[in-house]
């Protein structure tokens, strides 16, 4: 396997200039998620607005996918609509449990394509995912609490 | 420590007996071992064993009225003998199979627990650089029972801290349960020390000798230790059996772990009565061909003869140590001197996580593991969240060195490091 299908430049530049690093205010819900096997770890904020996500900021350690990969996060789904997001989730874990066989949609997921080759890492794809699955549990959290408060 | 003559250590036909290291990995390359720490590769003589038993003996143990069923309790109770005679037990029953050295730490945790020996008020004394098995355990127990956790820290160096020594092992201290080898540091822990002031104030000593069995000569009756676990698998042995080895006068006074079959002398629907050690440790169906594999792994050391691996395993990580401080970025946490030290090095190099490490010496055939080593909080003492680590065994070269230093650089070239 080559190791260039893993590390593509966009994955390495995302890794050495993360975007949107740092926790911020104001925000709903934080999250704190590891990977057990490896002890990569984020924590990461979500702020919703309006049905929008507002922000996702975090704070991680780990290898250069798994920091990428959030930093990819955050160029992707601020601005969206949390189901608007939501579905880009499902496209980004879909790609990275394709082994290999997914076409990703560059429209969708922009630099996210990078992570294609990933999917033949099968010890990397929690790597990639990390970011992703705390802002699911995140922005998951994040609803709740407004729907608490609204039927308060 | 006696130095083995040059010319009766010979890797090159050490390497010959372990059939894996011809592999060729992705790309054509040879295949550099450096995750024996992880677990050790299997010669010949332990993979035929396996075979053989499969082929030839198989039928369960102790319990089967046939020939078949004779064979093979036979050869399980024969690499019972094997392991004890390799680590210099006193008796073959103070050897007990279990699953792995995991499972024969939480025995022991579980029965003191049972037998009282452990309970509120008494302390249990651990220290900061253990496998996450034999800090766990103890967790578990000491929650359960309402006893004290205390620990010894490591120094600067990666040496355990013996300072507080007298203040930490007291007259209330019911265990001590400490490593031989560090799995992440390379650290040998100077067990006479700890095990003398333990007795002193009545404190039973385990100790957990996964990285010490396969690299040292062990001989547990001369240890003074009251219990000792290990694993058959970093040993050239199958996956599947570990070994705790207790006194047997000790192992006699403590109640079973799990119950079922195999355990017990006598069962009737409202109690049952216990069978004696090791018997009263193994409930069920033991790993049979895996006791037929350890004895064979234990035979295969003996035979090159532990001082012998003891010596080359000291030579080689003298070199790596030598060769992996040459580097510009690269740190070893641990001991840098080769004295009291084992055969893994843990590293960190500046600007490439050590998962990409990894990845990237895998890509030239090396393999080394990389993260927490299951031992977190030693990696937390030293402010790093994880590390690379290479680890030696009886059949690593001077080359397979070289070759991870020539992949190191590589790494920083490719990572802009």
């Amino acid at each position: 396997m080559d190791v260039d299908t893993l590390y593509q430049e966009i994955i390495l530049d995302h890794y050495k200039h993360p975007h949107g690093r740092g926790l911020r205010e104001p925000f709903e819900a934080e999250v704190h998620h590891v990977n057990p096997t490896c002890g990569d770890e984020i924590t990461l904020r979500v702020h919703l607005d309006d049905g929008r996500v507002a922000d996702v900021s975090y704070d991680a350690v780990g290898c250069s996918i798994s920091q990428a990969s959030a930093s990819v996060l955050n160029d992707l789904v601020i601005g969206r609509t949390v189901e608007d997001a939501m579905g880009l989730l499902d496209d980004f874990t879909e790609l990275m449990q394709g082994r290999g066989q997914v076409e990703p949609d560059e429209d969708r997921l922009e630099d996210g394509i990078a992570f294609a080759g990933v999917a033949q890492f099968p010890a990397r794809i929690k790597c990639a995912l990390l970011s992703w699955m705390a802002w699911k549990d995140a922005t998951a959290q994040a609803l709740d609490s407004q729907e608490e408060r609204t039927d308060a | 420590m006696t130095v083995a003559e040059p010319a009766t250590y010979d890797v090159t036909r050490i390497r010959k007996d372990f059939p894996i290291l011809d592999r060729r990995m992705a790309g054509d390359l040879p295949l550099v071992y450096l995750d024996s720490a992880n677990t050790s590769q299997k010669p010949t003589a332990v993979i035929d064993a396996l075979d053989e038993h499969y082929r030839q003996h198989n039928a369960n143990v102790a319990r089967a009225m046939h020939q078949l069923g004779a064979e093979a309790t036979g050869a399980f109770e024969d690499g019972r003998t094997k392991v004890a005679d390799f680590i210099g037990a006193n008796r073959r029953e103070e050897v007990v199979f279990t699953k792995n050295a995991s499972e024969a730490l939480n025995l022991v945790a579980r029965v003191l627990g049972d037998a009282g020996r452990v309970r509120e008020g008494t302390d249990v004394v651990i220290t900061e650089m253990e496998h996450h098995s034999n800090i766990v355990p103890w967790q578990l127990l000491t929650e359960r029972t309402g006893a004290n956790l205390r620990w010894f820290g490591i120094t600067d160096e990666g040496r355990l801290d013996l300072d507080q020594l007298d203040e930490l092992i007291t007259e209330r201290t019911a265990v001590v349960s400490l490593t031989w080898v560090s799995n992440m540091l390379g650290t040998v822990n100077p067990l006479e020390t700890v095990i003398a002031r333990a007795h002193e104030v009545g404190a039973l000593v385990v100790v957990d000798a996964s990285q010490a069995v396969p690299q040292l000569p062990v001989d547990v009756a001369a240890l003074g230790a009251d219990l000792v676990a290990f694993t058959g698998h970093k040993m050239v042995g199958p996956t599947g059996i570990g070994v705790l080895w207790g006194r047997y006068d000790l192992l006699a006074e403590l109640p079973p772990f799990l119950g079922g079959g195999e355990m017990i002398e006598t069962v009737t629907m409202e109690r049952s009565t216990y069978a004696p050690p090791p018997s009263r440790f193994e409930a069920g169906t033991p790993p049979i061909a895996q006791a037929v594999g350890l004895g064979a792994a234990a035979d295969y050391l003996a035979a090159i003869g532990m001082h012998n691996v003891a010596a080359h395993e000291r030579e080689i990580t003298a070199y790596a140590l030598d060769s992996l401080q040459e580097i510009d970025g690269l740190t070893i946490i641990g001991p840098k001197d080769v004295d009291m030290r084992g055969g893994a090095v843990s590293f960190t190099l500046d600007g490439v996580h050590p998962h990409d490490v990894a990845q990237l010496l895998d890509s030239r055939g090396v393999a080394v593991r990389a993260g927490h080593h299951c031992a977190k909080p030693a990696h937390q003492r030293f402010g790093v969240q994880s590390t690379t680590r290479a680890s030696f065994y009886l059949y690593t070269t001077t080359s397979d060195i070289d070759a991870l230093v020539e992949a190191l650089h590589h790494t920083k070239t490719y990572f802009g490091a």
